[in-house]
């Protein structure tokens, strides 16, 4: 039976001519990543079961990014960076980027690509639900536990359910006000947060091709919060310049192949779609911008994995310019490239990071900040009944901290208009 | 495998995500530090608003005010079980306060996962919505040989959903006794 893209990445990693969807396979990983917050626990797991002397499987393909608790207080969160420190020395381990050093990133997702791990037809296991971002390139990459994530350290191998793949099209090039956030709370609205659970979510059509790699990876982001396993993008010109920008490693680009069956294809016509947010309190909960404008917001927040890249910040600009906001806003980069780009990155003839102070937000330090509350002290952090609107990608109750706080999700273009009005706003008007 | 699980239930709704089960702030604790590892016990599903916390009531909470485990041992919840984040802290968080057994309509696949490969408790999956049906408080024993469970509160009985491909590993205890049986892994 014909592969889709997925299934044909699967079947390389299991070294099997052909892969069914629901069948049990076991596959080598060629990157294996943590962060933080998951990787003391997957240190811990990985010398209980194979040792205190074990050494992983492969130096070369473990990768570890502290981002979640890094400007903090909390004593518990430093040592578990020294927990990593310690570890990464212990096991020489290459690709490490260490809080406070030259090296250090930020946010995993976005660091992950930037340094040139993530890779057309390879496979990647990380210990983060956002892990499903790598997809944009090709390759097969979800989150796992710190189980899943101590067996890969031994052995490099992990068993996984090949997913049916669902397709979704874009006909169309994107109208100048849509980005992928839009797309993406779109398909999750018409899906639901367990539309896709144990599948794969496969992007493509014109309105696809027509996005950057950062575009692509706020679609691919998502896939998880319509609760899919992977998502994915077929490379092009466009994904193979990127990731030899990256990185000299050589990859091999796999694709779907011809007459392959998908669980279901659903078709949109770019041209028809409007700008959309989710409401609280769950990233399914869509509504047209244009139905809840004019709700009152008090804060507004653009950052993290998939609303915090140069990309998004640009679009944001676009609608702050030489404007004053009525609502506090946060801005924060997700690695500390974008945050350098931020200062280089110019709108007509003015940086971003000066249109961001000029217009009255703050902004922070490069880290997952406020996407998931953190540490009481979070920069950004709910910690009262605010209402907030954001690019980040959850809104399930607590998520940016407090429990009787409210988040609405949404893109860049519509968080940037709402925090100049202090009130839910079409971009459309700032356009 | 045991046979059955029996204990007092706790119920819960729809997308029950892990920043309810164990909330953000507590995550720069541990699991591999035993100690640690209990206070994902103490603070287990306190991010569920208090609304939805013990259907149908509400307001109650699953750690009683001081105590670091729950009397409650099974979890009934509905659709979505444990969506949102990878964190293995959530199922960690709920054997530390003494779940054995969670049963709801379908899981979010990490946690699903995560749930079975780390054997930390049995995510059992029901062909009807049931936790309108059932009362946070009421007294259930699951029987694992005929995948079904009884109320002894009310004297119903419900099926379950076999647990198909996971025994082999449920049984094995977790991932890495699966893998060692099956001569995936050395000894
Ligand atoms: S930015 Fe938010 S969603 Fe992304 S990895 Fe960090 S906490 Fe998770």
């Amino acid at each position: 039976m014909a592969m889709t893209l997925t299934e044909n990445i699967l079947a390389r990693a299991a070294k099997r001519n052909e892969v069914v969807p629901g069948e049990n396979i076991w596959i080598d990983v060629d990157v294996l990543m943590t962060h933080d917050v998951c990787g003391p626990g997957t240190i811990g797991i990985f010398k209980d079961k194979f040792g205190e002397d074990a050494k992983v499987w492969d130096k070369e393909k473990v990768v570890i990014i502290p981002d979640h608790y890094i400007y903090t207080a909390d004593q518990k969160a430093h040592r578990n960076i020294d927990i990593l420190r310690e570890f990464v020395k212990e096991q020489d381990l290459p690709h490490y980027y260490d809080v406070g050093t030259d090296r250090y990133k930020g946010v995993c997702h976005i660091a992950l690509a930037e340094e040139g791990h993530t890779r057309p037809g390879e496979i990647l296991f990380g210990t983060d639900s956002h892990t499903c971002t790598a997809g944009a390139f090709g390759q097969f990459a979800t989150g796992i536990g710190n189980t899943d994530a101590g067996f890969i350290m031994g052995t490099g191998k992990l068993w996984v359910k090949v997913p049916p793949t669902m397709r979704f099209v874009f006909d169309g090039e994107l109208p100048p006000y849509l980005m992928a956030k839009d797309l993406i709370l779109r398909i999750i609205g018409d899906i639901g947060v367990g539309g896709a659970t144990y599948r794969a979510m496969e992007f493509a059509g014109d309105g696809v091709y027509s996005l950057n790699m950062e575009e692509r990876m706020t679609l691919c982001n998502m896939v998880i919060e319509g609760g899919g396993k992977n998502g994915v993008i077929e490379p092009d010109q466009v994904t193979l310049d990127f990731v030899k920008s990256k990185t000299d490693k050589p990859f091999e680009v796999i694709r779907a192949q011809e007459g392959a069956q998908y669980y279901m294809e659903k078709v949109y016509k770019s041209k028809d779609l409007e700008p959309v947010v989710a409401k609280p309190h769950s990233p399914d909960n869509k509504a047209n911008v244009s139905e809840v404008k004019g709700t009152n917001v008090d804060r507004a927040y653009i950052g993290s994995c998939t609303g915090g890249k140069i990309t998004d910040f640009i679009a944001a600009a676009k609608i702050l310019k030489g404007n004053q906001v009525k609502t506090q806003t946060f801005v924060m980069p997700a690695t500390t490239e974008v945050a350098r780009n931020l200062k280089i990155e110019k709108l007509d003839g003015k940086t971003l990071e000066q249109i961001f102070l000029d217009s009255g937000a703050t902004i922070g330090p490069s880290s997952c900040g406020a996407c998931l509350g953190g540490p009481l002290d979070t920069l950004g952090r709910l910690n009262g009944d605010e209402i907030c609107i954001s690019t980040t990608n959850r809104n399930f109750p607590g998520r940016m901290g407090s429990k009787s706080s409210a988040v609405y999700l949404a893109s860049p273009y519509t968080v940037a208009a709402s925090a100049l009005t202090g009130k839910i706003t079409d971009p459309r008007d700032f356009i | 495998m045991k046979k059955s699980i029996q204990g007092k239930v706790f119920v819960l709704g729809d997308d029950v995500d892990t920043d309810q089960i164990i909330p953000a702030q507590y995550l720069s604790y541990n699991p591999a530090i035993p100690e640690e590892r209990k206070m994902f016990g103490v603070y287990a599903l306190c991010g569920v608003p208090d609304a939805q916390s013990g259907l149908p009531k509400g307001n109650i909470p699953f750690v009683p005010k001081g105590d670091k485990t729950s009397p409650y041992t099974i979890i009934v919840g509905g659709k979505n079980f444990g969506c949102g984040s990878s964190r293995e802290h959530a199922p960690i968080s709920l054997q530390a306060a003494g779940i054995e057994a969670v049963i709801a309509e379908f899981y979010a696949r990490i946690f699903f996962r995560n749930s079975v490969n780390g054997g930390y408790l049995i995510p059992f999956e029901t062909p009807k919505r049931l936790c309108e049906k059932i009362s946070t408080g009421d007294e259930l024993k699951i029987d694992l040989e005929k995948n079904e469970f009884a109320n002894l509160t009310t004297g119903k009985t419900y099926p379950l959903t076999p647990l198909g491909d996971i025994v082999p590993i449920i049984e094995a205890g977790d991932v890495f006794k699966y893998a060692k049986q099956s001569g995936m892994l050395d000894n």
